[in-house]
């Protein structure tokens, strides 16, 4: 399969990348790892005019924490993420996701920003953020702007992001000291789509919930935040009948449908059983099922 | 407009060394590496399965790392390192993952193989002495579609016993 034409260009700095994306009024897309944007170019779903690949900037490879929180540059690679001691503990939700992104070899080169950039409905990232809180940092002609991670998706394949700006990272917020969380996914095979998958975040203070973030993948037209449940959670002892809960209550907000993947009765069931397990992990103080 | 079309520049000199050889090739920036290697360069080794990322027949080594040849730009390369199954071979001496393929009869159609054994030799150059496990983990986005997978395993076990064996 052939993409269609586009022009390509490297450029070495941001500022260069800005001036390309800006010239070619929306007709540009940005290139990092690539591995949803060029099969979607391949099926011709895309066809750009122009390829900015950003892969030879600098200082987009950050992975740090930082006042608590993390930075995760434009060009970190899932398995960095995979790999990182950073993402245990308080971030667990990312390290549990990290490892079940698509497949190894796919790991090596997509991006997570690049996954949130793509903003497909069964992205595994998207419902990560949408739990444990972040920001996404965009730099465009007018400067930087920062986008809560709340209000970047907009639908299937659509965010807010403007089609001259660039993510240069996305920032996970401080979830406090007391905090840990998990990513639970089914697919058919490694590689496939989640079926289903859920991203539990919990940030505990005293004993009790201070706040809870859950989210839902593969069942809705992106990744779906499911705030009854977590409203139900908040200020709550994360006992089981808060757990049984707020499972119900988030496999009630599944917007799911019947596909090739399943029945829609059975994505929420899953939905379910996941978000309980997740918040289960979470009261038990660990970060994987 | 047409006249705008054709300013512009679709095509770019690329620069890969490929195999430890340098190679140089004007390509149109859509030609995907998988097809820059099997039709610009005639290594026919890198074979292409799905072309939909789901298979990792075209899997081949950029700086070492693999990756899907179906699923990179030949642009994106410029510059860089490719090793492709061709490359594993030292003059008549085959590489010994390539040997313990043979010896624990690790394919069946062999379709799938180098893609396997590119895999394979990164796996092992980064964990000499994997467990089950972490072979059938690393060799997760590579499917074998005659289901071999059994002495796959095996052979990537015997490789890593080879190549202790020779201090590599």
């Amino acid at each position: 399969m052939y993409p269609a034409t586009f022009e390509y260009f490297a450029p070495t700095t941001l500022e260069e990348a800005l001036e390309i994306l800006d010239r070619h009024e929306g007709e540009a897309k940005v290139l990092a790892g690539g591995q949803s944007l060029i099969p979607l170019m391949k099926l011709r779903f895309a066809a750009p005019r122009a390829l900015v690949d950003i892969n030879g900037l600098e200082g987009l490879n950050t992975l740090a924490e930082e006042g608590g929180g993390l930075r995760i540059g434009a060009l970190v690679r899932h398995k960095t993420c995979e790999r990182s001691e950073l993402l245990r503990g308080r971030f667990g939700v990312l390290a549990a996701a990290a490892p079940v992104i698509s497949d190894p070899i796919v790991r090596n080169l997509g991006t997570v920003c690049g996954s949130l950039a793509h903003a497909d409905p069964q992205g595994d990232w998207g419902s990560v953020m949408l739990a444990v809180g972040a920001d996404v940092e965009a730099r465009g002609p007018g400067g930087t702007r920062t986008i809560p991670i709340e209000d970047f998706f907009q639908g299937p394949f659509t965010t807010a992001l403007e089609p001259t700006e660039v993510i240069t990272e996305v920032r996970i917020r401080d979830p406090g000291p007391d905090s840990g969380g998990t990513y639970l996914k089914l697919e058919r095979k490694v590689g496939d789509f989640a079926t289903v998958g859920a991203a539990i975040h919990i940030s505990f203070e005293n004993g009790t919930v201070g706040r809870a973030g859950i989210a839902l993948t593969g069942v809705g037209p992106s990744s779906l935040k499911a705030t009854a449940a977590e409203e139900a959670l908040a200020g709550r002892k994360l006992d089981k009948e808060a757990i049984t809960t707020a499972a119900r209550l988030a496999a009630e907000s599944a917007e799911a449908r019947d596909d090739v993947r399943g029945s829609a009765e059975y994505k929420r069931s899953v939905a379910r059983v996941f978000v309980e397990r997740g918040l289960r992990a979470a009261s038990e103080g660990r970060s994987h099922d | 407009m047409t006249d705008v079309v054709q300013e512009r520049v679709t095509t770019r000199t690329v620069t890969v060394t490929v195999n430890g050889e340098t190679r140089a090739a004007e390509v149109e920036s859509r030609l995907l590496l998988a097809h820059f290697l099997r039709q610009t360069l005639g290594l026919t080794g890198t074979h292409l399965g799905c072309d939909t990322t789901s298979c990792g027949a075209c899997t081949v080594l950029l700086d070492g790392v693999p990756v899907k040849s179906c699923t990179v730009f030949a642009v994106q390369a410029n510059g860089r390192e490719v090793t492709t199954v061709e490359g594993l071979q030292q003059g008549a001496q085959l590489h010994p993952i390539q040997e313990a393929f043979r010896e624990e009869h690790g394919l069946q159609c062999g379709f799938c193989t180098p893609g396997m054994m590119l895999t394979a030799t990164a796996l092992l150059k980064e964990n000499p002495d994997p467990t089950d496990e972490e072979i059938r983990w690393a060799l997760s986005g590579n499917i074998c579609r005659c289901t071999g997978y059994q002495n796959i395993v095996k052979a990537v076990h015997h490789a890593a016993t080879k190549l202790a064996g020779e201090g590599r």
